[in-house]
């Protein structure tokens, strides 16, 4: 409840990310145009399109990597174009991507505080950031029996989910989202997923990039619809259903289509079946992504093949 | 592995249930230097049996003297490969150092630590170039080390030549502070009638406080993660270049230490040595169980690998064997190593 109220007072404050008609221009390519959109406080802000959308170049420019060259970028009420990363960081936008920025070889505490190191005099603080990485990821719902181990052993989910945790930690009020269940199972998407609600309980604002509107609808409060660089819609959770997001992200007839092919696909594959069957809708929309773009993105494919022979 | 460990608290979120059970020996296992540490047990044990000097004391303290000489390189060298990088010009930097100092004492006629001095900046500038053309181009290490090489293998013959006429160096064991030199880098004490070369301690106290700066501060942290991912490291706000540059500069660092010892040792410098040594470094500290690729590894591993080369070296001598061998073994050591290494780090890194 306190949530709610949050949320009506930080909107009539000013929302902590707003966009407005902003766009991109990379030389005569236009690679984003009019977009609009708002994040509050405890509000989830869903970013869909299929690959090519236009959902990397809206990331960037909202983390500081790129600079819009229309429309207004506001943060908590003021105008801003960020010169790097680091500047949208100090100002408590912190960018989850997709290859998560951590180091496999290395422990989770050491991952978790890893540019943000605490210092004991010379030396760094290993106990105390030890058990501040286990109680931070503990409050956070993953139980690590220890936090010694390689960062590379934790399953994917996991692993976004401390990727996530060490954003929080250190101290972002907007978080992004890159993609954070491109690369994962069913299970584990539900991890993350639940993760990016307790962000958002904790008073974060979160814009979620997904091509997966079932992922997105559950946790989302808006949903923004990009294609082809443009922005479709921007929507409040009351002003939508599931339905048409799905239809208005892949268009509708050409997601059935490839939802019956994939069934007949599957006849001579009883793993492929159980696929189908299971995953049917996800599966779908994964396979409409990769065609829609004619590219595959590299984090895509193999984990869907991966996932698979998981029952 | 596959024990289901928590059954009984469905909320729990999705962990992987093969990770959380390795037992003692597995975790054992994971430490870069068992490896290392087992092979050294096993070639003392078996130069003790067929070796009969190599039992005695100071045949111990020969070996340990002759894998200090190699082990203090490594200890900089092992570090920049756990940052991801090589550096094949090590073995002729040392000479360049010691070059250096010994015809700039010699010709100027200068007190012994001025040369000293200046080689230690030298040997810094090559480190420094070394990880700023690796940083700044991209280009492997491998290759821009390489490159380096060649042109450090040239000079340092070259200008020996327009200097002094000669390929060596003249003797500088007359010049003022030689002897100070000597102490520092050179000198050896007895303990119980054994006569210990002060590299040793030197060595000692390198591996401690590469160690201790490795595991026990952040800059180790960060010389882990830009081994292991340079692109995260940089995103999360690690000066990945200065990082790199800096273990460059650690090597140079080494590598003058070294020359001044070969110069305290012999009083004049040959300037061709120190060809091949390069690769004896990243052999102890691959040995040692540093990955070739970065972001795993360990400076007492390193030690332990220099050890090795040390008793092979020196064993296959009073074991009475046909030193021509000694590379075979060597090389054999080396591939059994990165083997080793290998199934380590796949056990280490993924739980696919």
């Amino acid at each position: 409840m306190t949530t709610t109220a949050d949320t009506a007072d930080t909107k009539t404050a000013a929302p902590l990310v707003k966009l407005t008609d902003a766009g991109k221009n990379y030389g005569n390519i236009i690679a984003l145009q009019g977009v609009t959109l708002e994040v509050g406080g405890s509000e989830v802000t869903c970013v869909l399109g299929d690959n090519g959308a236009g959902k990397s170049t809206l990331i960037k420019i909202i983390a500081g990597l790129h600079q819009h060259t229309h429309g207004s970028y506001e943060v908590e009420g003021e105008a801003v174009k960020f010169g790097s990363p680091r500047e949208a960081l100090d100002r408590g936008i912190a960018t989850v991507y997709q290859d998560l920025a951590v180091v496999p070889l290395m422990p989770v505490w050491r991952n978790f505080f890893l540019g943000n190191e605490v210092r004991k005099g010379p030396a760094m603080d290993i106990a105390g950031m030890r058990t501040m990485a286990k109680k931070e990821l503990l409050d956070m719902g993953i139980d690590l029996r220890d936090v010694d181990q390689p960062i590379g052993t934790l399953s994917g989910g996991e692993r976004q989910c401390v990727a996530i945790a060490r954003a929080v930690h250190f101290g972002a009020k907007v978080l992004i989202l890159d993609e954070p269940t491109a690369a994962l199972g069913v299970k584990q998407s539900g991890v993350v997923l639940r993760y990016i609600i307790q962000a958002k309980e904790r008073g974060l604002g979160v814009i979620f990039i997904t091509h997966n509107p079932h992922h997105a609808y559950p946790v989302g409060d808006n949903f923004l619809i990009l294609k082809r660089g443009r922005s479709l819609g921007y929507w409040k959770k009351n002003e939508i259903t599931m339905g048409e997001l799905t239809g208005l992200m892949a268009g509708g007839s050409e997601l059935e289509e490839l939802t019956h092919e994939l069934e007949q696909a599957g006849g001579e594959d009883s793993e492929l079946r159980q696929v189908a069957q299971v995953f049917e809708q996800e599966v779908a929309e994964l396979h409409v992504a990769e065609l829609g773009a004619g590219r595959t993105p590299p984090s895509d494919n193999p984990e869907v093949k991966r996932d698979a022979p998981e029952p | 592995m596959s024990q289901t460990v928590d059954v009984g608290t469905p909320p729990a979120p999705a962990r992987d249930e093969r990770v959380a059970q390795r037992s003692t020996l597995s975790r054992l296992l994971a430490r870069p230097e068992t490896g290392a540490l087992a092979g050294a047990i096993v070639i003392f044990v078996i130069f003790f049996i067929v070796a009969p000097p190599f039992r005695e004391a100071s045949s111990l303290a020969t070996v340990l003297y002759v894998s200090s000489t190699y082990g203090i390189p490594a200890v900089a060298v092992a570090l920049l490969m756990i940052g991801g990088e090589f550096d094949l010009s090590a073995g002729v930097a040392v000479t360049s150092a010691a070059l250096v100092a010994a015809m700039l004492s010699y010709e100027f006629s200068a007190n012994m630590w001025v040369g000293i001095a200046i080689a230690l900046v030298v040997a810094l500038a090559i480190g420094f170039i070394n990880g700023f053309l690796v940083v700044k181009t991209g280009i492997p290490s491998f290759l821009v080390t390489l490159g380096t090489f060649f042109m450090i293998r040239g000079l340092n013959l070259a200008i020996t030549k327009i200097v002094t006429g000669n390929v060596a160096t003249n003797d500088v064991s007359n010049i003022q502070g030689f002897e100070l030199g000597r102490k520092v880098f050179a000198s050896t004490f007895n303990i119980g009638g054994v006569g210990i070369r002060i590299t040793l301690l030197w060595w000692i106290l390198f591996v401690i406080i590469a160690t201790w700066v490795l595991v026990r501060t952040h800059v180790g942290n960060w010389i882990f993660a830009v081994g292991g991912s340079a692109p995260s490291s940089r995103a999360v706000g690690v000066p990945v270049n200065k990082v790199k540059i800096g273990l460059f500069m650690t090597v140079g660092f080494m590598c003058w230490f070294t020359g001044m010892h070969i110069l305290f040792a012999f009083n004049t410098v040959q300037s061709g040595v120190g060809l091949g040594n390069e690769f004896i470094y990243i052999v102890a500290a691959v040995v040692g169980g540093c990955l070739l690729t970065g972001g795993y590894g360990s400076v007492i591993g390193a030690a332990i690998g220099a050890f090795i080369f040390g008793m092979t070296n020196q064993g296959i001598i009073y074991a009475g064997w046909n030193p021509d061998w000694f590379y075979f073994f060597l090389g054999a050591l080396l591939l059994g190593a990165i083997l080793l290494n290998n199934f380590i780090r796949r056990r280490a890194e993924a739980s696919r």
